[in-house]
């Protein structure tokens, strides 16, 4: 007797817990076996490029902490250091510092996330409970720096927006110290937890080719073995002054990427006490008061100030006519800006790279064959957030 | 790391009459291009063992609405090999139709449909061209420039019918756009007049 087969269609999101945000995905089920996926996005999108296309530089800023919003800072450092290209702006030392370590804040603060809840989605609940909690004392330096913890528009071209509250550096300080033993906790839980690994290894495999041509970047990337990392290959602000491993896998697979994660926290505490340990004095945003506001004081007493400052939030700064291409490692992977200015004080034309958005396109490869409780599991694994998903 | 002066020889040299121009800047080479020579130019650059542009990073178009020719498309490609960024720009007419890169990198599937969405530009042979980022049913291209940033239609609940409505938008302000610029010297019609 032939046995009857149907395939199932299921709709997973956009309101499921491990979708990550508002991902629609539609699986194409042969009983457990998924055999077709396609997301669906858009969800959440919200037309960035083309609100920034009407803003002044300066006001375009906060629209990229929206968009990786679990590491905001990374994304405004791609764009300002695209303007600064374009103007050839000298950042000062301190700044450049500043801006370092408060991306591999970010980096740990994207990389604990992505790390716990990939463990929740596939059973763990206590790594999530511990992380958080350190979450919480990293948004706590963002808000001491900037005054928010999630939506800092706190780099600016040519700097940072304001210099370090006092004592700051030594609370981040003695974050440093402590941090490793909860990687260590974590990693106690995780590492070589039989169900984790079980849920993990040999899922969702990429080999190094595919990985090239799906236009993987990050942890994606090197978790198939390719060692590339723009911070070391194309240095940007003072990285090169740093020393730090890049951690790559082997296998490919949604552990190994783990691994890489874990691995790369290390290396951005490491990275933060180089920062501390040498943390150099003097201005933290270029002189030029064309480009960066006076401080207040002066607008009291300076007549070309106050011009200066009113010219800033009026109009903005002008940008020549040009067009760039910048690239920074976000913890997800490459995110890169791509700018067109036309001479006036807003952008002509901004298209925002987003890494996850060429991740999720992978899905369907990622997940065919696979069985159905695979899908949360590389989708953690996979790292993506709808912020930058959409746009 | 391969010489970028260097290699932009070799690019001259290999692929010269499909080059319209190129340059290096910040860096990068920029290429401009025909949009005949589009998949030969993409598929030499990612096979040549001189190139190995191994990696599609982004496609995207700008409008220029006052131009003949009205959009630029962009691709952007990276080599790890040689650790250097191309830039290849061709010139699109508005109802023009551009070949897919798909077949050479399976990743210019969604880019070449977020194109398509955002500016209207058709790609031929391409797998699944569908609208990505905005709404089911969408009409217009929200990225050209003749698009209003309002947009044209807005959503509500509505608890008559209970359930999510379309409705033309209504502003209770016009959206307004405030010319910043020095009168003396930014005003259009001074500009216009000082370039005589």
């Amino acid at each position: 007797m032939a046995k009857e087969t149907k395939t199932l269609n299921l709709n997973f999101g956009p309101q499921h817990p491990a979708a990550h945000g508002v991902l629609r995905l539609i699986l194409q089920l042969d009983g457990e076996i998924v055999e077709k996926a396609d997301p669906h996005i858009g969800l959440l999108h919200r037309g960035t490029e083309k609100l920034i296309e009407n803003k002044t530089y300066t006001q375009a800023v906060p629209y990229f902490d929206r968009l990786d919003y679990v590491a905001p800072m990374n994304q405004e450092h791609a764009f300002a250091l695209a303007i600064e290209k374009i103007l050839k702006i000298e950042v000062p030392i301190r700044a450049q510092y500043i801006r370092v370590m408060f991306c591999e804040i970010g980096r740990i603060l994207s990389h604990i996330l992505n790390v716990t809840t990939q463990a929740m989605d596939v059973g763990a609940l206590t790594p999530t409970l511990w992380g958080f909690e350190e979450r919480e004392i990293l948004m706590g330096f963002y808000e001491k720096v900037s005054g928010s913890r999630l939506h800092a528009n706190y780099f600016r071209a040519g700097g940072v927006h304001q210099d370090l509250p006092k004592g700051l550096d030594k609370e981040i300080g003695k974050f440093c110290e402590r941090f490793p033993k909860i990687i260590n906790d974590l990693e106690l839980l995780l590492t070589d937890n039989r169900i984790f690994k079980q849920r993990n290894v040999d899922i969702g495999v990429v080999s190094k080719q595919d990985a090239l041509d799906y236009s993987f970047s990050g942890v994606m990337l090197r978790g198939s073995g390719v060692p590339w990392d723009l911070r070391k290959s194309q240095p940007y602000d003072c990285y090169e002054q740093f020393e730090f491993k890049i951690p790559v896998g082997k296998n490919g697979d949604c552990y190994d990427r783990y691994l890489c994660r874990i691995e790369e926290m290390k290396e951005s505490v490491n990275i933060i006490n180089q920062c501390l340990a040498n943390l150099p004095v003097g201005p933290i945003k270029t002189d030029d008061g064309k480009i960066s506001p006076p401080p207040k004081k002066e607008i009291k007493q300076s007549m070309e100030a106050l011009i200066h400052h009113f010219k800033l939030y009026t109009e903005g700064y002008r940008v020549d006519k040009d067009e760039i291409y910048t690239a920074v490692e976000a913890p997800k992977g490459e995110f890169g800006v791509y700018l067109i200015s036309d001479g006036s004080s807003k952008p002509y034309k901004c298209k925002i790279r987003a890494p996850g958005f060429s991740h999720l396109q992978a899905m369907d490869y990622l997940i065919k064959g696979h069985m159905l409780a695979d899908v949360p599991a590389v989708l953690g694994s996979m790292d993506i957030v709808f912020g930058e998903v959409d746009r | 790391m391969q010489n970028i002066q260097d290699l932009e020889k070799i690019l001259n040299s290999e692929l010269n009459t499909k080059i319209k121009s190129s340059l290096i800047k910040h860096n990068q080479i920029y290429l401009n291009i025909d949009e005949a020579d589009l998949t030969e130019v993409i598929l030499f650059l990612k096979t040549n063992s001189k190139t190995k542009f191994r990696q599609l990073i982004d496609i995207t178009a700008v409008d220029f609405p006052e131009n003949e020719i009205r959009f630029k498309l962009v691709y952007l490609l990276l080599s790890h090999e040689f650790n250097q960024r191309i830039i290849i720009e061709m010139d699109v007419k508005e109802k023009e139709i551009v070949g897919s890169i798909t077949s050479i990198f399976p990743a210019a599937n969604w880019m070449e449909r977020e194109v398509f969405d955002m500016y209207g530009i058709d790609f031929k042979d391409h797998p699944d061209l569908r609208r990505i980022l905005t709404d089911y049913g969408f009409e217009g291209h929200p990225l050209r420039k003749d698009f209003p940033l309002t947009g044209h239609n807005e959503v509500r609940y509505s608890h008559e019918t209970k359930k999510v409505i379309y409705e033309p938008v209504k502003l209770e302000q016009n959206y307004r756009n405030f010319d910043y610029e020095s009168p003396w010297e930014g005003t259009k019609y001074i500009k216009e007049q000082t370039k005589e």
